[in-house]
């Protein structure tokens, strides 16, 4: 029945749902250009900078893998775990023009074994769980295969 | 350089999964320390108590807690929370005290009664602004999840190996062998380390801490007042309980994000090298006055980050510190003879005020069965989740 489930993102704000070229929402201070994820909306934290006024912004698709790890055991709640338990990795990916690490879910095919620091990973959206009316959707990396 | 505070008394309740309430742990360890210091638990004048979040409101106002357990006196109180950083968060609150000369003697007290299994947000409902909640919502991101994402870092940028972390277990578990106060106290072989279920790769069961009750307990006292009880006390010559410089470019847990590096560079000494090197400061010693260390290795691999962040050797170099026996008992700066959290597991709020007992015994020379040879200089480090920095310098 999951074709009459409607798709909701799994958190309200954090990132663009539309699923062929989904992105991170962000912040960026007006005044430093310091970018923010998850989105800071009310101070800037460079301490140097007191900036107040914060814009929405889209995040690099695309980024570098720094490291990942993955889960044999399911997590436990408020992580909703399929039963059975399915082990998925975790990326930390770099994005190069906002200097910062993200973290994501691996998309689903993609284990440990195929991955390696400095691949190219791009953002997707996939379901991490589903309810009886709704399938809750969330960002993942997966690699760029050449 | 700050004032030093005397180690009159240490003490603590064995680790274990003993299921009692962890004020009995508190307490016990609280009077082995005033045995140990041969005072009376009237004298104390302050009482610090490291909180715990996961036994209801007695947890929270630790500090009142175990001193209504030891019997009221009147004694001034405080009770901190800074995560796994909260046992040294107690013990700089007492020592600022002793130290601003607002008291004499202080009693630090640590305990925690834990759960089975992952360590889990607290408290119910759904917490969409509590980056802890969602960080577990959203990635299933246990501890685990970030002590693996460190140490595959270390084999993609040094090349380190499964089997170099594995021989991080075999020398705890030689350490904590004769330890009484550890939990687990067998030795393994790196063959039963690598055999053992894979958790989050690269890092499996046995390489990862578990979750522990214990209690430790430090009675401190100005030099003054320990001159009267005490020939030669060990000191606190630094605590360190700093916070990262912006911007932190290193993942933290329970964090989504690094911080952005886009308009300001990266400090040049990153956050968890800055808690050690802050202390050393302190201290006045450096890295190469140490004789003994130790450090919370949460996982194998973040031992050996931890190797570098004190300055025991430069990025890259640990698996070689490890492998030639430099940090086993009998080398030149053992880390960890206590058996780590590999043989304690994790007690919260008392894991940095046990670090703390084993080096004051490592510095009299009174670690029977792990006695590091001569020890002068100690130090202990440990990082509280969101920022907490934690570390002691002791000496003797």
């Amino acid at each position: 029945m999951s074709a009459t489930k409607k798709t909701v993102a799994a958190i309200d704000g954090w990132f663009t749902t539309d699923e062929a070229t989904p992105h991170l929402l962000g912040t960026r201070c007006k005044k430093c250009g310091t970018y923010f994820f998850p989105r800071e909306q009310t101070f800037c934290r460079n301490p140097g900078c007191g900036g107040i006024e914060l814009e929405q912004v889209q995040l690099s698709d695309r980024g570098k893998l720094w490291s990942f790890t993955d889960n044999h055991y399911a997590p436990p709640a408020p992580y909703v775990s399929p039963d059975p338990f399915v082990p998925y990795a975790v990326a930390a990916v770099e994005l190069a023009a906002e200097k910062m690490v993200v973290l994501g879910q691996v998309a689903k095919g993609h284990g440990v074994a195929s991955l390696k620091a400095g691949l190219e990973m791009k953002l997707v959206l996939e379901t991490l769980f589903e309810d009886d009316e709704n399938r809750y959707v969330v960002w993942k990396w997966q690699p760029i295969v050449a | 350089m700050a004032g030093e505070v005397a180690v009159l008394g240490v003490g603590m309740h064995p680790w274990g999964k003993w299921g009692k309430n962890f004020v009995e742990y508190g307490v016990k360890a609280a009077r082995d320390a005033l045995t140990d210091a041969g005072i009376e638990w009237k004298e104390i004048q302050f009482i610090a108590g490291g909180d715990t979040i996961r036994n209801g409101y007695p947890g929270y106002v630790a500090g009142a807690t175990f001193a209504q357990a030891l019997g009221w006196t009147g004694a001034r109180v405080a009770s901190t929370y800074g995560a796994c950083a909260s046992g040294a968060q107690a013990i700089d609150v007492a020592r600022a005290q002793i130290l601003a000369g607002l008291c004499d003697v202080a009693m630090v007290i640590g305990a925690d009664t834990t759960p089975k299994g992952f360590f889990a947000p607290t408290g119910g409902g759904d917490r969409t602004q509590d980056p802890d909640w969602l960080r577990f919502r959203l990635l299933g991101a246990t501890n685990p999840i970030y002590f693996g994402l460190y140490a595959r870092r270390r084999m993609e940028i040094y090349g380190a190996t499964e089997r170099d972390f594995a021989k991080v277990r075999v020398k705890n578990g030689k350490h904590g062998l004769n330890n009484p106060n550890a939990r687990y106290r067998k030795e393994f072989t790196e063959e039963e380390v690598l055999a053992s279920a894979m958790v989050s790769d690269p890092l499996r069961l046995l390489e990862i801490c578990a979750t522990s009750d214990g209690g430790a307990a430090v009675v401190l006292s100005s030099m003054d007042f320990a001159r009267r009880h005490s020939t030669k006390p060990v000191t606190i010559a630094a605590v360190s309980t700093i916070t990262p410089r912006f911007p932190n470019v290193v993942i933290e847990m329970p964090n989504f994000a690094t911080d952005s590096a886009a308009t300001v560079s990266p400090p040049e000494m990153p956050f968890r090298d800055s808690i050690a090197f802050s202390a050393y400061a302190q201290a006045g010693v450096g890295p190469e006055d140490v004789n003994v260390a130790e450090v919370y290795d949460l996982s194998t691999a973040l031992e050996l980050d931890w190797y570098e962040n004190i300055g025991l050797c430069r990025p890259g170099d640990a698996e070689k510190l490890l492998r030639d026996g430099t940090t086993t008992l009998g080398g030149r700066v053992p880390v960890n003879p206590s058996g780590g959290l590999s043989c304690f597991g994790e007690a919260i709020p008392a894991q940095a005020i046990a670090q703390v007992c084993e080096l004051t015994w490592q510095l009299r020379g009174e670690a029977k069965g792990r006695q590091v040879a001569g020890a002068r200089v100690g130090i202990t480090v440990n990082q509280g989740l969101f920022g907490h920095g934690s570390a002691v310098v002791l000496k003797n």
